[in-house]
């Protein structure tokens, strides 16, 4: 049989979406761009605080209705300087590299919150370090998560 | 109640690019191949089950695409039904079909091509939107992040994450479907890129295109074939919390549960001793550890003094991804049926060069994870 041209089709899909971040989503967010405080909220259950909060305590499949205001610091559990080109997801253009990704227990929450912390040498990074939400200023402040720049170490 | 018996597989090898088929001439290589395996023509099959995610196939019900290369509407048309998640879970809702009563034979095929879109921004897109979404994660990252976490918590380094990869790869040499094979070095695992500390490309499995197909059969079929059926003795799938956040990444309780309901159903009481071949999906090297630990292979934290010890080799008294794992091949979704068919090459004694022994083969364990990290777990322990 004669050898088939093999051909390609290029598509560049671009789908837009209106996400609602819901009642304790909406809560979360606009108490992190007015007062630029993180909120979370208590399963009556087992005690458990999530953030961000949400409708029900998975486990208990309970309410977690007790609103819990929580501080601006917390632990580095775990992390990751990454270091290889990506397509950032809020810009559609490749995002500067290295940055570190953390995973933050803040403090009197059960659960982690990822973000980034502004620290990408390996020799200065290690589990149980103490971090602290860096803020945009509240006029750059829109509701999202977003609103908080980085995580900083304060060791 | 019925068995349920694998009787047929195929799948194709494990390749970068497949540019010489589209989704639906893979599902349809598989199909065919699988039919041939097991004795059986397509109007035997009485009900079809496809394993297939939108996104990585860059469509709604991306099933649809691949329906009649899958045999759903021959003479008429059959029933057909859908899985986004691993192949595994695939064909445990097959079995679960098939123990229904209402099915005798079951088709279950995946496909996946990672060839053909974005898998950074696929992958990106399995996470929340709001919340951890805009962050970048993707399956390097929260890997990484999963790595750290484990380290960390149980003391595990590097060292032990790199003879898996070392272990994985070697095995792959004798299997012609691995996509990368080799005879690496420890130094040579740690010396590779750093993607996100603390993992490596070597540590990564790769990017695949492919497709696996089983056919599942209740006992009166199965034993009326002339070839040796695999039974599943036992299966069980569990998922934990999909917020990242919600879940110590160290530990993988969904894999505890599924390991312990798939025993208990199969009446596996010391897993290491009665289990002959593990296949798990190793997507990176810590997780081949992480895995074994909390299928209770080993105590917690023990991951690297068993593959130190040797047994999880292929000469070991344990071996585990005797095909190279998802480390050599990893074409997403299809990977779990990947690990099936090598349980059921080695149950059968048809693995060729990598034919365990000269104990027999004769039960083995296959694993299949969706979701990030490890959200979900399906465990099945497949016997002769």
């Amino acid at each position: 049989m004669k050898k088939t041209e093999l051909l390609f089709l290029k598509e560049d899909v671009d789908i837009p979406y209106n996400w609602a971040a819901g009642r304790y989503g909406s809560l979360f967010l606009t108490r992190l761009r007015d007062e630029g405080k993180f909120i979370g909220n208590r399963c009556p259950s087992c005690g458990k605080v999530y953030l961000p909060p949400r409708v029900v305590c998975g486990p208990c499949f309970t309410p977690p209705e007790e609103i819990v205001e929580l501080g601006d610091t917390g632990t580095l559990v775990s992390y990751s300087v990454v270091n290889y080109p990506f397509i950032d997801p809020e810009t559609g253009s490749r995002r500067p590299i290295p940055y570190t990704l953390g995973y933050i227990r803040l403090d009197g929450c059960d659960t982690y919150l990822s973000h980034f912390v502004d620290e990408t040498d390996p020799a200065k990074l290690t589990p149980g370090l103490r971090v602290k939400a860096v803020f945009r200023p509240r006029e750059e402040r829109t509701g999202r998560l977003q609103d908080v720049l980085h995580f900083k170490i304060v060791d | 109640m019925t068995n349920v018996a694998i009787v047929g597989a195929a799948q194709t090898p494990y390749r970068r690019r497949r540019d010489d088929a589209s989704l639906a001439e893979l599902v349809h290589e598989v199909t065919v191949a699988a039919l041939a395996d097991a004795g059986l023509e397509m109007g035997d099959i009485d009900n079809i089950v496809t394993v297939s995610n939108d996104f990585w196939d860059g469509r709604t019900i991306s099933s649809m695409a691949v329906m009649d290369a899958s045999g759903s509407s021959y003479a008429g048309g059959k029933n057909v039904s859908t899985v986004e998640g691993d192949g595994t879970f695939g064909l445990f809702y097959g079995a679960m079909r098939i123990l229904s009563g209402v099915y005798r034979t079951t088709l279950v095929v995946a496909h996946s091509k990672g060839s053909e879109g974005d898998p950074m921004m696929i992958t990106n897109s399995m996470f929340d939107y709001i919340y951890t979404r805009p962050l970048g994660l993707e399956f390097i990252s929260s890997c990484a992040l999963q790595a750290r976490r484990y380290m960390d918590k149980y003391g595990l380094t590097e060292a032990d994450f790199a003879l898996v990869s070392v272990k994985n790869r070697r095995n792959a040499l004798r299997n012609p479907y691995a996509q990368l094979a080799g005879e690496l070095t420890v130094e040579e695992v740690l010396a590779s890129p750093v993607l996100a500390d603390p993992l490596k490309r070597h540590d990564l499995s790769p990017i695949s295109d492919g497709a696996a197909a089983v056919i599942l059969a209740d006992s009166p079929v199965a034993l009326r074939l002339g070839r040796k059926p695999v039974w599943l003795k036992g299966g069980a799938f569990c998922s934990e919390d999909h917020f990242l956040g919600d879940r110590d990444l160290a530990e993988a309780p969904a894999l505890r549960e599924a390991s312990r309901r798939a025993f208990e159903m199969a009446g596996v009481t010391d897993p290491f001793r009665e289990i002959d071949v593990v296949e798990l999906y190793d997507a990176c090297s810590y997780m081949e550890l992480l895995w074994l630990e909390e299928m209770g292979f080993c105590p917690r934290g023990e991951g690297g003094t068993l593959i130190r010890s040797g047994e999880t080799a292929p000469e070991g008294s344990l071996p585990v991804n005797p095909s190279g794992g998802v480390l050599s091949a990893h074409a997403v979704l299809v990977a779990g049926l990947a690990r099936v068919i090598e349980v059921v090459l080695q149950l059968r004694g048809e693995a060729g060069p990598r034919q365990l022994g000269p104990k027999p083969v004769e039960l083995g364990l296959a694993h299949g994870i969706n979701g990030p990290c490890g959200q979900s777990h399906c465990v099945l322990v497949l016997g002769a």
